[in-house]
């Protein structure tokens, strides 16, 4: 009889683990990567415009004494296009969105803005991702909110869904 | 088109393996044997069909059709074709569309070339493979569909995750995923042998082939997922004891020890429920190896797909198959007789004592990889289990298990004199103390861990050539060279992983143009950077000229590459292999002052590492290919008898 309970006893370890593992699939975790970058002031730079007839962008824009948020984007990627209504919908709440372009040509933003909408107020050409890596952002898209002073105040990473829109707003309203 | 094509062929193979699965489960009741002869034609059906769904996934990536969802997330026109090609499976959907794949060939194989099992074994293996195939099209199906259409459809694609982007990875999740499949195959064999308790001699003969095979594949799959992080991660380290690299591990640990006792049960009909339990054991690992990596539930370099309901998916699939085959075992290996005896010295003997230290070091892997997520869901803190665990607590008992791998084919099966066994090892043993004092004398300061594998690793290659000793060689079987050299590759690997730890010299610099650095016997001058451009990349290549000693000055170009879709940043070591070792150069970050970071190390022996895990893999290679040849000799001559 003795035997036989220890043939259960794979069984029952087994099930064990099925269940931590259960709990933690659905444990509320936080798997973001943080920036490093967030309680401090923007790295320097100057980007030149990404598209004519847009002001580019430089650390400078960002310390004029209003919160603004950066959005960091590319006419080759798909999240960009998910993200785009939402934030159409903070432009309507009258937030300032600064653009920095990753990797892009200007006819390709030019058609990307045309065709999904154009959220930004300036919009600076990031050639090869040297201020986005001065972020300390590590894909697209990737939004952060500045607060006055040209401090970072908020990361958000991937596409803003609209579940993301409270937060982002609270988090620009925090930034004021 | 092709993607719908390749959707209604998947479903097709979906149906056909639920039709394999209720064909085999009648055959098997009473008055069911009408069914017996459609099983085999159905496996094989279900083969075809779901190499179509695969094929028509490689065409999409192939022609860059942005219109599905799969290729425009993972592919982008501007990739060299071997890339595009490596992107079908180089993501969530392509995997694990591969690895039913893979599944439902190896199935089919099974059902036209399998002859030396039991028809209703047969059967019955057959309706188990339906089983899992079954439960990883639903998941295909309706949780992640690698067909599916994208609208509006991008003028771009993403591209594939640049570290992916390398010709070794491109092969290296096929070459495991062959490994892990393998080892569905001896499950289910394990299952249907507990179904119709037919567990003995011919079962194991006939195991023992797809364990063999699935073995070499982890093996190759492990050495060059070794190399590939080393190489391209830039960190300079060949094992991080990661839980992908773990969830390799485990499985091969498994099918080691598998791999030993199914040749116990095949020559010497004896350790029989236990050979069972670990063909279970076995899959379990690749299970649970395979969900680990899918589900993201532990943060990995490597780990590509995050997503808790798919992970949960794939747990209850793990819940149904392990928990049923855990089942059933506990209900029917009673009933399997334990087979003949052997005395504790013996080959038997020393096959279970590695059989046990294998299991133990498995264990370790298991809890150390498991540890953080029990912990985090006791206390949600986070921790992780660092090297020093896993090397502290494995380490030990692997020297140990190597220790007895010198000995144990040194033994005579069944029973043995312990004087005996002393004196056939004792060259070895002599060769190991001669190693040790030599070391403490010419080395002093070596740590106790590679000193030991050191000293243990000549005593085992000198023991793993011993059973050549004073034979034909040309007429040993191929299945004893098999042996031999897959020993002696143990050996040799350890060689180069104690060598790489004791002996390894690294510099961390910062130069400008024209001053020079020094690692080891090389010195290195930094010449200067150059920007560069790729296919779909750009860089920043340095120049460097390294001499060793008086030698011949010779250049080396590590890079810092950065991608533009999807942008990330690669460090591509520039390495230089000579015949004593490796050096090994990586270009950090400039600072204001103009000066560039470079990490140089001198690895001493560290190629002997891989090359040792070739070895190895061969040496399965030659038992299979000697172990076949065999059959098909005596099936002859049955045939002509």
């Amino acid at each position: 009889m003795k035997r036989r309970l220890v043939l259960w006893v794979p069984l029952a370890l087994f099930f064990v683990f099925a269940v931590t593992v259960a709990v933690s699939l659905y444990a509320p975790t936080d798997r973001t990567i943080r920036s490093r970058m967030i309680g401090k002031p923007v790295p320097q730079f100057v980007l030149p415009a990404a598209v004519p007839g847009r002001p580019g962008l430089e650390s400078r824009d960002l310390a004029a004494g209003q919160p603004r948020i950066v959005n960091v984007f590319a006419s080759w990627c798909l999240p960009c296009i998910t993200e785009a209504p939402q934030l159409l919908a903070l432009k309507e709440l009258d937030l300032p969105i600064d653009a920095i372009a990753i990797r892009d040509r200007p006819e390709d933003i030019a058609a990307f803005l045309a065709k999904w909408g154009d959220p930004y107020q300036r919009i600076g050409s990031d050639k090869d991702s040297r201020v986005q890596m001065a972020f300390g952002s590590s894909g697209v898209p990737e939004t952060f909110v500045v607060d006055g002073a040209g401090i970072i105040r908020y990361q958000h990473i991937g596409e803003i869904r609209p579940e993301h829109m409270a937060e982002i707003v609270q988090a620009y309203e925090a930034a004021r | 088109m092709i993607a719908e094509a390749g959707l209604a062929a998947l479903w097709l193979a979906a149906s056909l393996s639920l039709m394999q699965l209720a064909f085999g489960a009648f055959a098997l009741r009473q008055g069911g044997e009408s069914l017996l002869g459609t099983v085999r034609p159905v496996a094989a059906a279900q083969a075809v069909l779901v190499a179509i769904s695969f094929a028509c996934l490689v065409l999409l990536f192939l022609r860059t059709d942005l219109s599905v969802a799969l290729v425009a997330a993972n592919s982008h026109s501007a990739k060299p074709w071997l890339y595009k090609f490596a992107g079908a499976w180089g993501n969530h959907e392509g995997s694990m569309l591969l690895w039913v794949t893979v599944l439902a060939v190896a199935g089919g194989a099974v059902a036209l070339f399998e002859r030396k099992l039991e028809q209703r074994t047969l059967i019955a293996t057959l309706a188990a493979q339906a089983a899992i195939a079954l439960g990883f099209y639903a998941f295909l199906l309706f949780a992640s569909n690698p067909f599916e259409r994208l609208n509006p459809a991008p003028a771009q694609g993403q591209g594939l995750n640049p570290l992916l982007q390398d010709p070794g990875l491109a092969f290296h999740p096929p070459t495991l995923y062959f490994g892990y499949v393998g080892i569905s195959i001896a499950f289910s064999f394990a299952v249907g042998a507990l179904v119709t308790r037919d567990v003995g001699a011919a079962f194991a003969r006939a195991m023992r082939p797809w364990v063999l095979a699935a073995w070499i594949f982890l093996t190759l799959g492990i050495t060059a997922g070794s190399y590939w992080a080393y190489y391209e991660l830039g960190w300079g380290g060949w094992w991080f004891w990661d839980p992908v690299e773990n969830a390799s591990l485990m499985p091969w640990l498994a099918a080691t020890a598998l791999l030993h006792s199914v040749t116990v049960l095949a020559t010497r009909d004896s350790l029989r429920a236990w050979t069972v339990m670990l063909a279970v054991v076995a899959f379990s690992m690749s299970m649970v190896g395979t969900f680990l990596v899918r589900s993201g539930i532990l943060t990995s370099v490597h780990a590509f797909a995050v997503d808790p309901e798919r992970g949960f998916f794939i747990l209850i699939l793990l819940t149904l198959y392990i928990g049923g085959a855990l089942a059933l075992f506990a209900l029917r290996v009673g009933t399997v007789r334990e087979g003949a005896t052997f005395e504790p010295v013996s080959r038997e003997g020393a096959l279970v004592a590695n059989n046990l230290l294998l299991s133990a070091i498995l264990g370790i892997v298991l809890v150390g990889t498991l540890y953080p997520l029990g912990v985090e869901a006791v206390t949600g803190e986070k921790l992780s289990v660092g090297p020093p665990y896993f090397n502290s607590a494995a380490g030990p008992l692997a020297l140990a298990m190597v220790a007895i791998m010198a000995a144990g084919p040194l033994i005579r099966w069944r029973r043995d004199k312990a004087r005996d066994v002393l004196a056939r090892i004792a060259v070895p043993v002599l060769l190991s103390a001669v190693m040790l004092f030599a070391l403490v004398l010419l080395a002093p300061g070596v740590g106790i861990l590679p000193l030991a594998g050191l000293v243990l690793a000549f005593g085992v290659g000198a023991a793993s050539v011993a059973p050549l000793w004073k034979r034909n060689l040309r007429r040993t079987p191929l299945f004893t060279w098999g042996m031999v050299i897959a020993h002696l590759g143990i050996a040799v690997s350890l060689v180069g992983m104690a060598s790489e730890s004791a002996f390894t010299k690294e510099t961390l610099v910062a130069v400008a143009p024209g001053q020079t650095a020094e690692v080891g016997p090389y010195r290195i001058r930094f010449d200067k950077v150059d920007p560069i451009a790729g296919p779909n990349w750009t860089a920043i290549e340095a120049t460097l000229t390294a001499r060793r000693g008086d030698g011949k000055p010779f250049t080396l170009h590590p890079q810092a590459r950065m991608f533009s879709s999807p942008p990330t940043e690669t460090s591509e070591a520039d390495i230089t292999t000579v015949l004593d070792g490796q050096l090994y150069t990586v270009l950090g970050k400039p600072d204001e002052q103009g000066r560039w970071q470079l990490r140089l190390w001198w690895k001493p022996f560290v190629t002997l590492i891989w090359f040792g895990g070739i070895l190895i893999a061969l040496g399965g290679l030659l038992s299979l290919v000697g172990r076949v040849r065999r059959e098909r000799r005596v099936k002859l001559e049955e045939a002509y008898a």
